[in-house]
């Protein structure tokens, strides 16, 4: 078979149809690492995760600090761990507290820095050592029920 | 008795049609084998169908991205889940939007000219005189440009889709300013390869055997003359847009459905 220059452009054709699939399915999965700012990386432990997802953002005072990393369970403490990314330019403290929050009422989770009163900053692979867990709608509904049935009989006597 | 015989006249002619394009379409299945072996032939049609539409598909596919991005926020953030945007575009374009406008636009764009083309040459007897020098015009015209039209849809819509969704991000996180970790993982998270992404192509597969399909055989049946070419041109616009939408209903319900 012979060339012809057809076979150039319709060779980039179908490799831009190529790129535009590969681009669909990875989602362009490392978009955001290309405009991602230099991070550290910071552990945690939390008892519950709620529904805390990889990419959601970790939030000090409401402005976006840094990202969630990677969430893995710990079967040894029966913890999950997050591993979360922190932009260079915000220092914390080593004491701070990780608290597992919801933006508005069926928001999305995301993770809440307080920052502590210490001397020494968070660096490179430390681990936050005081986190509070997502706040899980089902226990504390039961909760609530619990403490609820538990009043009852109080209020009802004369 | 006259609109009896009238009736019996109308369904033959009907089912005589539907026997043309029935037995068209098997050969240019049958030929689909023997045509990839000549596969310059079909490499121009390509050329022709895909690179020069490739303009208004991603414009296209640019512009509904954005819109998709103003309007998904703008509902999206009355139940203040802003965050779900990507998701939102995403899936509207891989599965629905993409294919679909795709195909609708190849009609326009494509169809159209396949027909004239393949009607032009039937007034002008260029494919009888095809067939006296023992050329098939089948194998030789229409088998090529239905295998360029069948492998070029899908390319298009896979463009279209990643042209939108890169809209709506253009709209939702630079402009407008919606979180791009959410937008992003979100996207990530609720998007399925197969399912989703998979899907899609196999959609536009199935769009694009149609609207080829339907192209050609307008411009093949056609009356020759100036008049029969543009009737059948628009002829092709409107059913294989009809086509195009009564099978995504069909293809849509077949995948999707729960």
């Amino acid at each position: 078979m012979q060339r012809s220059k057809n076979d150039l452009w319709v060779g980039l054709l179908v490799l831009i149809g190529a790129v535009a699939l590969l681009f669909l399915a990875l989602q362009s999965a490392n978009l955001l690492s290309l405009n991602m700012q230099s991070t550290y990386k910071v552990t945690a432990r939390f008892d519950n995760i709620g529904g805390l997802k990889r990419q959601a953002a970790v939030k000090s005072a409401g402005v976006v600090v840094g990202r969630v990393d990677a969430i893995s369970f710990d079967d040894k403490t029966f913890q999950a761990t997050v591993i979360m990314a922190l932009e260079k330019r915000y220092a914390f403290p080593k004491d701070s507290s990780l608290k597992i929050l919801t933006s508005g009422l069926l928001g999305e989770q995301y993770i809440g820095i307080e920052a502590g009163a210490g001397d020494a900053n968070l660096a490179d692979g430390d681990r936050v050592q005081q986190t509070q867990s997502a706040m899980v709608l089902e226990s504390l509904l039961s909760q609530f029920l619990y403490n609820k049935a538990a009043d009852t009989p109080a209020t009802n006597k004369p | 008795m006259k609109w009896v015989s009238d009736l019996g006249f109308k369904t033959r002619q009907q089912l005589a049609d539907l026997g043309h394009a029935a037995r068209l379409f098997v050969r240019l299945l049958w030929l689909m084998g023997p045509t990839l072996r000549r596969f310059g032939l079909v490499r121009d049609q390509m050329h022709f169908l895909g690179n020069y539409s490739l303009a208004i598909i991603s414009v296209s596919g640019l512009f509904v991205g954005f819109v998709l991005g103003l309007q998904g926020y703008y509902t999206l953030q009355r139940y203040g889940s802003s965050s779900a945007l990507g998701l939102l575009v995403a899936l509207s374009l891989v599965r629905e939007l993409g294919p679909v406008v795709t195909a609708l636009l190849f009609a326009g764009r494509a169809g159209t000219s396949l027909t004239a083309e393949i009607g032009l040459m039937k007034a002008g007897e260029q494919l009888s005189a095809m067939d006296l020098m023992a050329v098939d015009p089948l194998r030789r015209i229409l088998a090529p440009r239905f295998l360029a039209g069948v492998l070029t849809m899908p390319i298009l819509a896979a463009v279209f889709s990643a042209v939108g969704i890169v809209g709506g991000w253009v709209v939702g996180v630079v402009m407008i300013g919606v979180d791009p970790g959410s937008f992003w993982g979100q996207m990530q998270g609720g998007v399925d390869v197969w399912k989703d992404v998979g899907n899609g192509v196999v959609k536009s597969l199935v769009f694009g055997v149609t609207v080829t399909f339907v192209a050609l055989l307008q411009g093949y049946e056609a009356q020759p003359t100036p008049e029969g070419v543009s009737r059948a041109t628009t002829r092709t616009v409107v059913v294989a847009s009809l086509a195009v939408l009564g099978l995504d209903f069909l293809l849509t319900a077949l995948m999707f459905s729960i």
